[in-house]
């Protein structure tokens, strides 16, 4: 499989060559760095969820930072559908072997057993089922008190008020009115037995900010990122990448090519992509900075409503 | 009285709009925390939608969600912004803001961080929680109503929050015919209220947030008279706190032990600056050391400053463990069991007096104890005293005590080695947030070993006494409480 980057080894001789972050990416450096260790230092059993993504591969390379030399104390656990782009699962296992991590996966078993899929049950059922209740599962299996996760303030308003440390019940749910107060960097990891948090070390990034940061360190990212010539029909106004056998074609619809490339990745029927000529890092750059539309634009869970997001996470989506 | 002028030309507004171009490759600061003091009908949420959508940090999908929820625009075409900035659903319904949001923007000279708190509802647990990270706060007032007490309390917050800059907003100003009269008026009244509180970097600009004048662009056109910064303009120009003129501070969080031969100790730099060979102390064992490498991921550093997130190495065998600071050895915090805080209660139980709590501070948490001794009354500013629970939005002066020796800086000298929160063992929430003013002598009065005499006077015979020398250089060693005459019988007879 192609990697589009280089990795960045901090031992070979060319590291002076890097120059030094921009005082503001630093800062947010600084702070992911800063709650990964006072997580991991603070909680018996923490996790991360890794979903693949541009925001969880710039995750996963703080948490590197973060415990360097040591490697990452904590495993990751990824929830497939079975329905998320074949490149990503390549990606995943590769990432895994490059870095020694402890990789968990984990599939809600009813996907199978009463063949969920995202044509069959809509989106919404679909995401509740093998999403949110897979999550609960793969958390209460492992039995771990505190998950990392990926989730930006600037994505969604609901996320504009979650905290760094978001306190979940022991079924996993978020109460958005009841949150505890956080002040300064001074997280309050004191829990009961059964209860957990998420913590969102990228709280404070904006979709720039994560670009940038991938740009300035380098950091390797599934191909599905960059434009390239691909194959894919048109549905409900989105772009869905044609290349799984499931995906059957509805009467009217036909598999066109075109250079397009992904903005978020999730599970690849329910992902629109966009045209786009960006197949380097710096165009897809160039393209974000003239964008005129958000990112989640491209996401068919959050368009169901206004506040959906909202309610899929009281019900302890991430 | 005329506004100040920025310290350098006015930029032209074409500077201030992001993204456009395409960014630079080194951004040159770190970005700008602040905190928007006011309430809706103030015009903060117009004033932050217009920030956002001015610098085009909304995009066009968020203002169609906004414009299909809403079904209405005002009168300029624009979306609701108070929609936008309202993100649960029970705010959405019930037309209120419940908590403290964050949002972000950024020219192409920095990126802000703004933590949007309600004017209203809890405002002062809200606030402290926003002005707990700021740098900066934007005080919005309505030209035709002028200084309300709201916003003498807000100031207060804000400056008891350790926060030095202020930016008032006269927002408004075309609903008083962009009146100078009027706006000199206002900024006069609010610069006095700010020396008051010791804030001396005030800078006040006349705007219309809902017109988008002298926000991200300016308003020259209608108002002429006016030759001082836009808000985006100043808040590019305003200075972020930065620790690192004070001593070195390593509150650590964590003991990396990858293997046999690696122990490094891994927290975020909470002051001053360090380089291999420095000598260091730690707290509270008050053990040394000398400092030997500065591991980070990137490469072996030589030095590493205040924010800075690292792993130090020490020459040496010590005993260190998560908790304990690191600190320079010619410059050190204050130790002891006894502290003097300034405290915001933020839960409805309040803060009760001689319950144990917990007290997490950098990386350490202990048992407290916690004694009021006055609270602030936020209309005229003035503390007055107070002994029993504090309640909920409370802000008091309290005495903390410890069974374990605790490490502080004054909040004034070192935010992050100064605040602290409370957390209620029964509950497991966080009460409070605190600022450490000072150390307390550990061993005077009534914990002073060896023979007291406890005498029940007259109460002008003892007020004569205490106007002594002899009584006064001593102070730190009484005792005294005021009580009836049949109560201090009553305590007297209780010691036979």
């Amino acid at each position: 499989m192609h990697i589009h980057t280089s990795e960045y080894d901090p031992h070979s001789k060319d590291q002076i060559a890097k120059p030094p972050l921009d005082p503001h990416l630093k800062a947010l450096e600084n702070e992911a760095i800063h709650i990964f260790r006072e997580v991991a230092a603070e909680f018996d059993k923490p996790v991360m969820l890794y979903s693949i993504g541009k925001d969880s591969s710039v995750l996963l390379h703080l948490a590197r930072k973060a415990f360097f030399p040591g490697r990452v104390p904590f495993p990751l656990l990824h929830i497939d559908t079975g329905w998320k782009f074949a490149e990503m699962i390549a990606f995943r296992d590769l990432m895994a072997e490059k870095y020694d991590l402890d990789l968990v996966t984990h599939t809600n078993p009813r996907g199978k057993s009463e063949g969920v899929t995202p044509f069959t049950h809509g989106s919404a059922l679909y995401t509740d089922i093998m999403k949110t209740e897979a999550l609960r599962q793969a958390l209460d299996a492992g039995g771990y008190d505190a998950a990392f996760g990926g989730a930006r303030r600037d994505e969604e308003a609901s996320r504009a008020k979650e905290r760094i440390y978001s306190f979940r019940t022991p079924e996993h749910r978020w109460d958005p009115r009841n949150q505890r107060p956080e002040l300064w960097n001074i997280y309050n990891g004191m829990i009961r037995k059964g209860e957990s948090v998420r913590a969102f070390p990228l709280s404070n990034w904006t979709e720039v900010d994560i670009w940038r940061y991938i740009q300035a360190e380098n950091i390797p990212l599934v191909p599905l990122y960059y434009a390239a010539e691909r194959p894919y029909v048109e549905r409900d106004g989105m772009m869905i990448l044609a290349e799984d056998p499931r995906l059957e074609l509805l009467p009217g619809e036909t598999v066109q090519h075109g250079m397009i490339r992904f903005r978020t990745l999730g599970c690849f029927p329910l992902t629109g992509a966009i045209r786009s000529t960006a197949t380097t890092l710096d165009a897809v750059i160039a393209e974000l900075e003239i964008a005129t539309v958000s990112e989640r634009q491209g996401r068919a869970i959050d368009r169901d409503q206004s506040g959906s997001m909202e309610k899929k996470k009281r019900e302890g989506y991430f | 009285m005329t506004a100040p002028k920025s310290a350098t030309a006015p930029l032209s507004a074409s500077n201030v709009v992001p993204f456009v171009e395409p960014l630079k490759a080194v951004r040159d600061s770190r970005p700008l925390r602040l905190i928007t003091c006011g309430s809706v009908d103030d015009g903060k949420s117009t004033l932050i939608g217009r920030l956002l959508w001015d610098t085009k940090a909304v995009k066009e999908d968020q203002a169609a969600t906004l414009k299909r929820d809403s079904g209405s625009q005002n009168d300029l075409g624009l979306p609701d912004f108070a929609l936008l900035l309202d993100g649960l659903q029970a705010e959405r319904e019930q037309g209120i803001t419940i908590d403290v949001a964050y949002r972000y923007f950024a020219t192409d000279r920095r990126s802000f961080i703004v933590a949007d708190t309600p004017g209203h509802e809890q405002y002062t647990r809200n606030m402290a929680t926003g002005a707990s990270t700021a740098d900066l706060a934007i005080l919005l007032v309505d030209a035709r109503a002028g200084l309300l007490e709201q916003t003498r309390r807000h100031a207060t917050i804000a400056s008891l929050m350790g926060i030095k800059q202020f930016v008032l907003a006269v927002n408004k100003i075309d609903l008083v015919s962009y009146d100078k009269a009027i706006f000199e008026k206002i900024s006069h009244d609010f610069k006095e209220l700010a020396l008051s509180l010791g804030v001396r970097h005030v800078t006040a600009i006349p705007m219309s947030a809902l017109k988008g004048e002298n926000v991200v662009y300016d308003g020259r056109a209608a108002m002429p008279w006016y030759d001082g910064p836009t808000l985006v303009e100043t808040l590019e120009l305003a200075t972020t706190r930065s620790a690192q003129a004070g001593a070195f501070r390593l509150p650590v969080q964590r003991v990396s032990r990858p293997g046999e031969s690696f122990r490094g100790y891994q927290g975020t730099v909470a002051g001053g600056s360090v380089k291999p060979g420095d000598s260091v102390t730690i707290l509270p064992s008050g053990m040394v050391a000398n400092v030997s490498r500065i591991v980070t991921f990137d490469l072996v550093r030589n030095a590493a400053v205040a924010g800075d997130a690292i792993t130090l190495v020490l020459d040496r065998q010590v005993d260190v463990s998560r908790g304990d600071m690191i600190v320079s050895m010619d410059g050190q915090p204050m130790t002891g069991l006894n502290f003097d805080a300034h405290l915001v209660a933020l839960q409805p139980g309040g803060i009760e007096p001689a319950k144990r709590y917990w007290l997490k501070s950098g990386a350490r948490r202990q048992r407290v104890t916690i004694t009021p001794v006055s609270q602030l009354e936020l209309s005229s500013g003035k503390w007055k005293p107070h002994h029993e629970t504090l309640a909920m939005n409370a802000i008091g002066k309290v005495h903390l005590s410890f069974d374990e020796v605790a490490v502080f800086d004054p909040y004034e000298q070192n935010r992050a080695t100064g605040a602290f929160i409370i957390i209620d063992p029964d509950t497991n929430n966080t009460v409070a947030g605190g600022m450490v003013t000072a150390k307390r002598a550990d061993l005077g009065g009534i914990h002073r070993e060896g023979e007291r005499v406890l005498l029940s006077l007259p109460a002008d015979l003892a007020d004569e006494l205490m106007a002594s020398e002899a009584f006064s250089a001593r102070r730190d060693d009484v005792d005294i409480r005021r009580v009836s005459a049949a109560r201090a019988a009553d305590i007297l007879d209780e010691i036979e």
